[in-house]
């Protein structure tokens, strides 16, 4: 479904990514894990187009390397971006009709689908994005990109800051999505990540150095001492 | 001063007032979405004026020069930004400040190179040049129909900043762009809008401006632009209430000023900076104005 090839990242002569290729299939969680300023942001970020990159994107197919920001978004891509970055002076109601922008047919139905899905958001529905809790934040977050009714979502570590417990309900979440859509989760929470991921790619320096099923890696003894804290 | 006189009065400051106010609304939301003091902005009051008075040389009815003109003015609005201002930006901040003082000398430029700079009398229809009178109080009809209008207006803007999602996208943007365009939008035709309806607004001040001092010459812009820049900022830049606010206390000012002391009349034009350098030293958020930078997160 998403195929990234030879995908690098430089900030000046500093290279954040450097050269990796990743694959997710439908129907499957995959995770980026890694530590800090390991590249993980910066991936997402270029396959958006929101950094200036070089490589391939190829989505369902189609090369979208070039394409900018919104047309990615309008192909099927929806990004929750780090720090949720919800629209603080907007509703909580606005927020989500800023992610339905281009479904306006179906906002109605997917807003009272998300209220379902995160009954705390209903309860706060006019009050401003600024004033909900860190988790309410990210809750909304993700509402808002499944507003678009993605055909693929990507989180940008959405545990960051967050209580133990509201990780556990929010991973709870994400995991029941992958029913209807491919995920690619990235994570400083490798724990958490792997608990729920299929599929993990382990990013160091700007390159893969580790890839395989969740369960293998979670074995593994370098991500175990590295990243797992065992 | 007795009551008529006041009454009289209260309406001629509304209705300066309200120019300021259509035009503080162009540099409020353009500096909200662009952190720009987009100096070219009083020139389109005057690109405004111009238009319906060659619309109506051109035998053109009034209302339809008036569209006319309010369409031309959202064009050279929004080539503005796209010629000028859309390069420029992840320009530094004051590259932009000086391409837009640029572009409102091209503009004052042209049109004096184009039209010449000897003013020319506006001939307003008929029923706009009437004079009421009724318990002693004399005034133009344009000093009350133009508060009206201009409230209409204003509550139309709101209704588009607040119940639609291009407003609300508006909204959006002037807090976060990368992330208005990870919602799908294309921040670049919400900017258009912003330029499209900050224009209109100017346009609809410009022929306002023209109707009731019916003189227009090329750089009549240069001191109502930036008396309502002065009201955006005293009412808190970025602030579309505050736009508002600040034009009005501006207009009530300047009237009631010259009123109770005929003496300061020459000096009416200073008032706006004076507020201005006020604002500066003690508020410098203005009345409505928040802290954007501060606030953003």
């Amino acid at each position: 479904m998403l195929e990234i090839k030879n995908l690098q990242v430089y900030y000046g002569v500093i290279a954040a990514v450097r050269g990796i290729d990743m694959h997710i299939k439908r129907g499957e969680i995959v995770t980026l894990i890694g530590s800090n300023g390991a590249g993980k942001t910066s991936t997402l970020n270029a396959l958006v187009n929101s950094v200036k990159k070089s490589g391939r994107v190829i989505f369902e197919g189609r090369n979208i390397s070039t394409h900018p920001t919104h047309k990615i978004v309008r192909e099927g891509i929806a990004l929750v971006p780090e720090g949720r970055r919800v629209f603080i002076n907007l509703s909580v109601e606005e927020n989500l009709r800023m992610g339905a922008f281009n479904n306006d047919e179906n906002f109605e139905r997917l807003r009272g689908r998300m209220y379902e899905l995160f009954p705390r958001l209903y309860d706060k529905r006019e009050q401003m994005a600024g004033t909900l809790s860190g988790g309410e934040q990210q809750m909304l977050a993700i509402a808002r990109a499944l507003m678009s009714e993605p055909k693929l979502l990507m989180l940008d570590e959405p545990s960051l800051g967050l209580a133990p417990r509201i990780v556990g309900e929010l991973f709870e979440v994400i995991a029941e999505l992958k029913k209807s859509f491919p995920i690619l989760l990235v994570e400083q929470n490798a724990f958490a990540a792997l608990s729920i991921a299929d599929y993990g790619y382990v990013l160091e320096n700007g390159i893969i150095s580790l890839e395989g099923e969740s369960e293998k890696l979670e074995g593994n003894d370098d991500v175990r001492k590295r990243y797992l804290g065992v | 001063m007795d009551l008529s006189t006041f009454l009289q009065q209260l309406v001629n400051g509304a209705s300066l007032g309200s120019m300021y106010a259509l035009i503080a609304i162009g540099y409020t939301m353009v500096y909200g979405v662009l952190r720009l003091i987009n100096f070219a902005h009083g020139d389109i009051m005057m690109v405004g004026a111009f238009l319906t008075y060659f619309a109506v040389s051109f035998k053109f009815p009034f209302e339809a020069a008036v569209a006319l003109a309010i369409f031309g003015s959202i064009v050279v609005g929004i080539l503005t930004d796209k010629i000028a201002y859309k390069p420029l930006r992840n320009a530094p901040k004051i590259s932009l400040l000086i391409t837009a003082i640029g572009i409102s000398f091209f503009l004052e430029n042209l049109f004096n190179v184009l039209f010449g700079g000897v003013p020319r009398a506006f001939s307003a229809p008929e029923y706009l040049s009437k004079v009421m009178h009724f318990n002693g109080i004399y005034m133009p009809v344009t000093v009350v129909i133009i508060p009206i209008m201009t409230v209409i207006i204003l509550a139309s803007l709101l209704w588009i900043l607040y119940r639609t999602k291009y407003g609300m996208a508006i909204r959006a943007l002037a807090f976060d762009i990368p992330t208005v365009k990870l919602m799908g939008i294309n921040a670049d035709s919400i900017i258009s809008i912003v330029f499209a309806l900050g224009s209109a607004l100017a346009a609809i001040g410009g022929i306002f401006y023209a109707v009731s001092y019916p003189s227009i010459d090329p750089l009549m812009g240069i001191i109502v632009g930036l008396k309502a820049f002065a009201a955006a900022v005293l009412g808190g830049i970025g602030s579309v209430t505050g736009a508002v606010l600040g034009g009005f206390i501006l207009g009530f000012t300047e009237i009631f000023v010259v009123a109770l002391f005929p003496e300061l009349g020459g000096y009416k034009d200073a008032f706006a900076f004076f507020f201005l350098i006020l604002v500066l030293l003690f508020r410098p958020t203005g009345i409505m104005g928040e802290d954007l930078e501060r606030s953003r997160f």
